[in-house]
């Protein structure tokens, strides 16, 4: 039986494509900058945003959403920084998705927040895919899981907009080869930049905190017809 | 593994798809796939089996097209393939890029119907 070819050219991805688009708009009316951590399980995001919140927490208003298959543990963790923390948890799903940041936001005041954070699920490989409506992505990468981790995963290393190498007081201890992980950084997402932190010692943390800062400043510049009159010093 | 969460997008898209053309007896879906969407094309294919079943594409095949990474070189003033996924630069010059041209497709391309 012959057979005719009836051409679609749909992007798999529209729907959680065009929610993230819409978003990503609302974050913007309401001024607040979103940023988005990706990880693989275990590399520190929970510690690294407790000490982020906290840093920013006396001057700015700042809320978290994590995600997790399960348990709330983390939720309970951030909570000791901002109370404006709520858990996703996914089940099954491996990834956050803009339906479950769209449920999650359900209720809040976006237009009183400076800082929203999306926590993903510790994941290299499914994260990637989905767009999130965040301005910033942060993929981490720990001292203690070896150098060449972009280079096994450059899709979610592509796919991030900053590098943070965390757990520093161990880059000794693991024999971690800092110019090698920056080299493969580079390697697959030329020009990326790149901090180096502890969230237990503190080290490199007043980097990244006076980075996101300027971000926001930068970004309330970019979209002067958002939220008038808050302070961004 | 969120290709089966993949596969349900596509089975909404291209069911609204052939609803809106009045499309009967899909044969084939043809979907483009980048080497850089962060999605496996076998894993597609076996998310695929389990997830047509009941569906009006139980007895359509999912082909896949798989696209290669392909970058801009800035000083070549060329399109190249990258020696690597995770070298994105030019295989010739090797100057780095981040201007990625193909690779990052994940796309219904056609679907195939009785004539």
């Amino acid at each position: 039986m012959s057979t005719r070819i009836v051409e679609v050219r749909a992007k798999v991805m529209k729907q959680n494509d065009l929610l993230a688009h819409a978003l990503r708009e609302r974050f913007q009316a309401s001024s607040v900058s979103v940023v988005s951590l990706v990880s693989s399980p275990g590399s520190g995001k929970t510690a690294f945003l407790e000490k982020i919140i906290g840093g920013l927490a006396g001057d700015f208003r700042v809320a978290a959403l994590v995600g997790d298959l399960a348990t709330e543990n983390d939720a309970a963790r951030l909570k000791r920084a901002t109370p404006d923390v709520r858990q996703i948890t996914t089940g099954t799903i491996c990834h956050l998705d803009a339906h479950m940041i769209e449920r999650a936001l359900d209720g809040w005041q976006l237009d009183t927040l400076d800082f929203l954070f999306i926590e993903n699920v510790g994941n290299l490989v499914c994260p990637s895919s989905y767009d999130l409506g965040e301005e910033l992505r942060l993929v981490l990468l720990s001292a203690t899981e070896g150098e060449d981790k972009p280079l096994k995963y450059p899709t979610i290393f592509n796919s991030s907009d900053v590098a943070i190498i965390t757990k520093m007081d161990l880059a000794e201890a693991a024999d971690f080869d800092l110019g090698a992980a920056r080299r493969n950084i580079e390697s697959v997402r030329p020009g990326m930049q790149i901090f180096e932190v502890s969230a237990k010692s503190g080290f490199g943390m007043r980097e990244v905190l006076q980075f996101l800062r300027d971000r926001l400043v930068q970004s309330r510049e970019d979209h002067p017809l958002m939220k008038a009159g808050i302070s961004t010093n | 593994m969120h290709e089966l969460s993949i596969v349900l997008s596509i089975i909404d898209e291209i069911g609204e798809q052939s609803e809106a053309r009045d499309l009967h007896d899909v044969e084939v879906v043809h979907l483009n796939v980048g080497v850089f969407s962060g999605v496996d094309p076998n894993a597609l294919l076996f998310a695929w089996e389990l997830a047509c079943e009941g569906t009006p594409f139980a007895k359509s095949r999912l082909d896949i097209e798989v696209v290669p990474l392909v970058i801009h070189c800035a000083v070549c003033r060329q399109n190249r393939t990258p020696p690597s996924l995770y070298q994105l630069c030019c295989p010739l010059c090797e100057t780095p890029s981040d201007t990625i041209v193909t690779g990052r497709e994940l796309e219904v391309v056609s679907l195939e119907v009785a004539a």
